[in-house]
C-alpha cells in the first residue's frame, strides 16, 4: 500500500464512511451473487424484495431526518407519485428505457418533494409535520379522483404493462429481485457519497444547530429543499419498485398514512443517520410479523386459544418489541451493529 | 456489561428471526393427503366487525365437512390461516406461503377476501397459474376466460348488481316499459368500488328510458347532508345506494332527515347487512337491499351446523348470535362454493387433493343446479351457478330483501341480472386489457387442454 495509508489504530476513528462502506459491499457482492441461485420464489418475493424497497425508501427518508434534520409524514404521497409515473410512462412512452423510467419517476416525485418542502423555510417541529402531511392525503385524492392517471382502469389499479430491459422479461422473480437491487445498490453507492459530500456536511451542520450552520455560510434555505427533493426523489424510485416489482398492482390505497409511518419507523428501529441501518429496520418490518406468526404455529398454541385472540396478541407482540428495541437501543439497530462489530475487533479482550 | 450482553442477545434473536421465521414451512408435514383451502383473515383491523362473522360462517362449514360428512369424498380440508388486517401487501405474502401447498398439502384454489388483493394478483396469478375465486365482488370484466382464465368473480358482479336493481324498480313500476321517466339516483362511495357501477347505469338508462343521476360521496362518507339535499332536489323516485361501512348508516338517517322514504333506497351487497341498519336505529325500518347472502337460520343445512357445530361448542364464532347473520351466512356460502369446486374436481381427477391445475379445471366447471343445491340443504340460500371457459361468473342473480327492524326478510326470489346487454362492452375492456399486457385470448382448443 502506499505511504499515505493511515495506521490502524486511527483508521478506527473515521467511523463514518468505512462502516458504510463496508455493509454496501456486502449488500452488493453477497446478496446480487448468490441470493437468486439458492432462495426459493418464497424468499425472494416474501421477503427480500419488500426489505429491499422499504430499505430504500428508509434511506429517503433518513437523509431527510437523520442527515438534514428536517421531518416528513409525507413519504408513502412521494412512493405514490413515483409509482403512478413509472406507470404512465410505461403505458404511454413504452419505447423509453426501463432505469430512465425509474429515474424519471424519481424526479418527479422530487420535484412534489421540493413543492411540499417549502414550508421547512418557515416552520419547524410538529408544525412542518403536518404541513407535509398535508402532501400524503394530497396525493391519494389526486390519483383516486383522476382517472386519467391509472388510465381509466375500472378500479383505479395500476399494474405494470411490461418489465424489460434490453429485451430481457423482468417479470418472473429473480429479474425483479435483481432490479431491485441494483437500483436499490445504485442508489446506496449515491446517498453514501452524497452523506460524505460537501451537502451531506452541510445537512448535518444544518440538524445539529441551523442558526451556527446559517453564520458559517452554509446556504440554509436551499440546502433544506435540496434535502426535501432527493428525499422524495428516493422515495419515488422505491415507490416505483414496489408498486411493479413487488406488489404487481397497487393503487392510490397502497400508498396511505400507514405506508407513510412504516417508512417513519423503520428509520426510527433501523437507525437514525445511518444508512445501512435502513434495511434492518426494514427486515424487523418485514420479518418480525411472519415470524411471530411462525411462533405461535410452533408453540400449537391455537389449541389453546382462538384465533382472535392469538392474532391480536400478535400485534401487541409486535408493539412491545419496538418499544423494548427502542428504550434499550434508541439509536436503533445499527448502533447495535456497530457495538458488536467493536467488540468482534478485539474479541477475546474488552476494548 | 448488562448493555453488552443484551446487545449479544439482540444479534442471537435477529439471526434466529432470519433463520426460522423465513420459508415456508418444510413441504413434508403432517397434512399430507388433505386438500389445502388457505384462509386468509382480517379479524383485526378496520373491517374486523364483517370478518369475524364471516370467518365463522366459513370455518363453520368447513368444519362440519370434515366432522360430520368425513371429508370430500374422504379427503379432508385443511384451513390455515393468515391475518391480514384487509392489508394488500400481508394478503401478498400470505398468497407466497401458500401458493405451492403447505404442509405437505397442495392448493387447489386460492381466495383472496378482498378486492383489493384480488386486483393486486391478477397478474401474479396468471404468472403461476394458481385459481383465484372471490363471490360477489370481482371486476366485472374478469368474467372473460379467455383472457382471466386464472380468474373467477363468482356468483355476481356489479354490473349485474346494477341490472338487478333496475329490474326490481321495474316490477315495482309495474313493467321495464314504465321504467320511462323514471328517475334513479345512484348514491356511491368514491372509489373504484363505487364507480363500477356508472358505466352500466348509463347503458341501462339508455335502453330503458329512466333517468340516471350519479352523486358520489368521498370516503368515509360521514357527512352525506348536501348530497341527499341534492337528491331531494332532483325529485329522484329511487335511491341505488353503493356504500361501504360507515357511509351505510350515515345515508339511512341523513334520508330519513331530509324526508326522503326509506322502502325508496335500495342498497349494494355490501350495504345490506345487520351492521349497516342497526346503527341508524328506527328509521332504518323499510329499508331495501341487494343480497346474494341471505341471512336467517331455516335453511336446512344452517340448521345442521346449528346441531353439529353451534349447539356441540366448535364453532368458530365466540359470540354465536352472530349465527344465521349475512356476514355468516356469505362465510358459509363461499365453503359451499370451495367445496363443491373440489368435488367437480375430483370427480374429473379421483378422489385425492387437488394441484391449482386441476383447481382451475374444477373452478370452470363448476355447475351448482338446483338439485344439487337441494341436496346440500341451502336451496334459497345459494343462487344456481354454472361457470364456463367463456364465463367465469356463471351467476348473476340476486335477491331483494328488507329490513323489518330486528331482522332482514327476502322479499323476492332469484332475480337475474341483464349480463347479456353488458356482454359485449365487457368482452371489449377484456380483450383492451389482453391488448395492453400482450395477452394472447385462449381458444377453446386451449381450454380443452387446461
Amino acid at each position: 500500500m502506499s505511504s499515505t495509508t493511515a495506521p490502524a489504530v486511527a483508521q478506527k476513528t473515521i467511523s463514518l464512511p468505512r462502516s458504510a462502506l463496508r455493509p454496501l459491499a456486502v449488500l452488493a457482492g453477497g446478496a446480487v451473487l448468490l441470493l437468486p441461485a439458492f432462495a426459493d420464489e418464497y424468499w425472494l418475493n416474501s421477503i427480500l424484495i419488500p426489505t429491499i424497497t422499504m430499505g430504500l425508501a428508509g434511506i429517503g427518508l433518513n437523509l431527510l431526518m437523520g442527515y438534514a434534520g428536517l421531518v416528513s409524514l409525507g413519504s408513502a404521497a412521494f412512493m405514490s407519485i413515483g409509482a403512478f409515473t413509472a406507470y404512465n410512462l410505461l403505458l404511454r412512452a413504452a419505447w423509453l428505457p426501463l432505469p430512465f423510467t425509474l429515474v424519471v419517476a424519481g424526479v418527479v416525485a422530487g420535484v412534489a418533494g421540493l413543492f411540499f418542502g417549502l414550508p421547512s423555510l418557515r416552520i419547524k417541529g410538529f408544525y412542518l409535520a403536518a404541513s407535509t402531511l398535508g402532501a400524503q392525503f394530497f396525493f391519494e385524492w389526486l390519483f383516486t379522483n383522476f382517472a386519467w392517471f391509472s388510465n381509466h382502469s375500472l378500479t383505479l389499479t395500476i399494474s405494470a404493462p411490461r418489465l424489460e430491459i434490453f429485451g430481457i422479461d423482468l417479470r418472473p422473480a429473480p429479474g425483479r429481485y435483481l432490479l431491485v437491487v441494483v437500483t436499490t445498490v445504485l442508489l446506496y453507492w449515491l446517498a453514501t457519497n452524497l452523506v460524505r459530500s460537501r451537502i451531506g456536511r452541510d445537512w448535518m451542520a444544518i440538524r445539529d444547530m441551523d442558526k451556527a450552520a446559517a453564520v458559517i455560510g452554509i446556504p440554509i434555505a436551499s440546502r433544506k429543499l435540496l434535502a426535501y427533493a432527493i428525499s422524495a426523489f428516493y422515495a419515488g424510485v422505491a415507490g416505483a419498485l414496489f408498486a411493479f416489482a413487488y406488489l404487481g398492482t397497487s393503487d392510490a390505497h397502497s400508498f396511505d398514512l400507514d405506508k407513510s409511518f412504516e417508512v417513519l419507523f423503520i428509520v426510527l428501529i433501523g437507525g437514525s443517520a445511518s444508512l445501512f441501518g435502513n434495511f434492518l429496520g426494514a427486515a424487523f418490518i418485514v420479518l418480525t410479523p411472519i415470524f411471530l406468526t411462525r411462533l405461535v404455529e410452533l408453540l400449537d398454541l391455537s389449541t389453546l386459544f382462538d384465533n382472535g385472540f392469538l392474532i391480536n396478541f400478535e400485534h401487541v407482540l409486535f408493539g412491545l418489541t419496538i418499544v423494548v428495541l427502542l428504550i434499550r437501543e434508541p439509536d436503533g439497530l445499527a448502533q447495535l451493529l456497530r457495538g458488536i462489530r467493536a467488540r468482534w475487533a478485539v474479541w477475546p479482550l474488552r476494548a | 456489561m448488562t448493555a453488552r450482553r443484551w446487545g449479544a442477545a439482540m444479534a442471537v434473536a435477529l439471526a434466529a428471526m432470519l433463520v426460522f421465521g423465513s420459508g415456508p414451512a418444510p413441504a413434508a408435514g403432517a397434512h399430507e393427503g388433505e386438500q389445502l383451502y388457505p384462509v386468509l383473515t382480517y379479524r383485526t383491523g378496520p373491517y374486523a366487525p364483517s370478518g369475524i362473522p364471516f370467518l365463522g360462517g366459513l370455518q363453520d362449514y368447513i368444519r362440519y365437512v370434515n366432522e360430520v360428512q368425513g371429508g370430500v369424498n374422504g379427503v379432508k380440508i385443511y384451513t390455515p390461516e393468515c391475518e391480514t388486517a384487509y392489508s394488500i401487501e400481508r394478503g401478498i405474502e400470505c398468497y407466497e406461503r401458500f401458493k405451492r401447498g403447505y404442509e405437505g398439502a397442495p392448493t387447489a384454489i386460492f381466495q383472496p377476501h378482498s378486492s383489493g388483493l384480488d386486483a393486486a394478483l391478477l397478474d401474479k396469478a396468471r404468472q403461476d397459474r394458481v385459481p383465484v375465486f372471490g363471490p360477489g365482488g370481482g371486476q366485472a370484466h374478469a368474467f372473460e376466460g379467455r383472457v382471466f382464465p386464472y380468474s373467477f368473480p363468482l356468483v355476481l358482479d356489479y354490473w349485474s348488481e346494477a341490472s338487478v336493481v333496475v329490474q326490481y324498480i321495474a316490477q315495482r313500476a309495474g313493467g321495464l316499459d314504465k321504467l320511462k321517466g323514471v328517475k334513479i339516483a345512484t348514491l356511491y362511495h368514491d372509489s373504484g368500488y363505487g364507480r363500477d357501477t356508472i358505466e352500466p347505469l348509463r347503458i341501462l338508462s339508455e335502453k330503458y328510458g329512466f333517468e340516471d343521476i350519479q352523486i358520489p360521496v368521498p370516503h368515509p362518507g360521514e357527512q352525506q347532508q348536501t348530497q341527499w339535499q341534492q337528491i331531494k332536489q332532483a325529485n329522484a323516485d329511487w335511491v341505488f345506494l353503493r356504500g361501504w361501512g360507515v357511509m351505510n348508516p350515515v345515508a339511512i338517517k341523513t334520508a330519513a332527515r331530509v324526508g326522503f322514504p326509506v322502502d325508496h333506497i335500495i342498497g349494494d351487497i355490501w350495504s345490506g347487512s345487520e351492521d349497516d341498519t342497526r346503527p341508524a336505529g328506527a328509521v332504518a325500518k323499510g329499508y331495501l337491499a341487494v343480497s346474494v347472502f341471505p341471512p336467517g337460520t331455516d335453511y336446512k343445512i344452517l340448521q345442521e351446523i346449528k346441531k353439529t357445530i353451534i349447539d356441540t361448542g366448535k364453532s368458530d364464532l365466540k359470540d354465536t348470535s352472530k349465527f344465521g347473520t349475512v356476514y355468516y351466512n356469505f362465510g358459509v356460502i363461499e365453503g359451499i362454493l370451495a367445496v363443491e369446486a373440489f368435488r367437480t374436481g375430483q370427480a374429473k381427477f379421483g378422489h385425492r387433493p387437488l394441484n391449482t391445475d386441476e383447481g382451475q379445471w374444477a373452478l370452470e366447471h363448476l355447475d351448482l343446479t338446483p338439485a344439487r343445491i337441494e341436496e346440500i340443504g341451502a336451496t334459497g340460500l345459494v343462487s344456481p351457478i354454472k361457470v364456463t371457459w367463456l364465463d367465469h361468473v356463471g351467476g348473476g342473480s340476486a335477491k331483494i330483501q328488507q329490513w323489518t327492524g330486528t331482522e332482514w326478510k327476502p322479499l323476492t326470489g332469484w332475480i337475474d341480472g341483464d349480463r347479456a346487454l353488458f356482454h359485449d362492452v365487457l368482452e371489449q375492456k377484456a380483450l383492451d386489457y389482453a391488448k395492453e399486457k400482450g395477452i394472447t385470448p385462449r381458444t377453446s382448443e386451449d381450454a380443452l387442454i387446461n
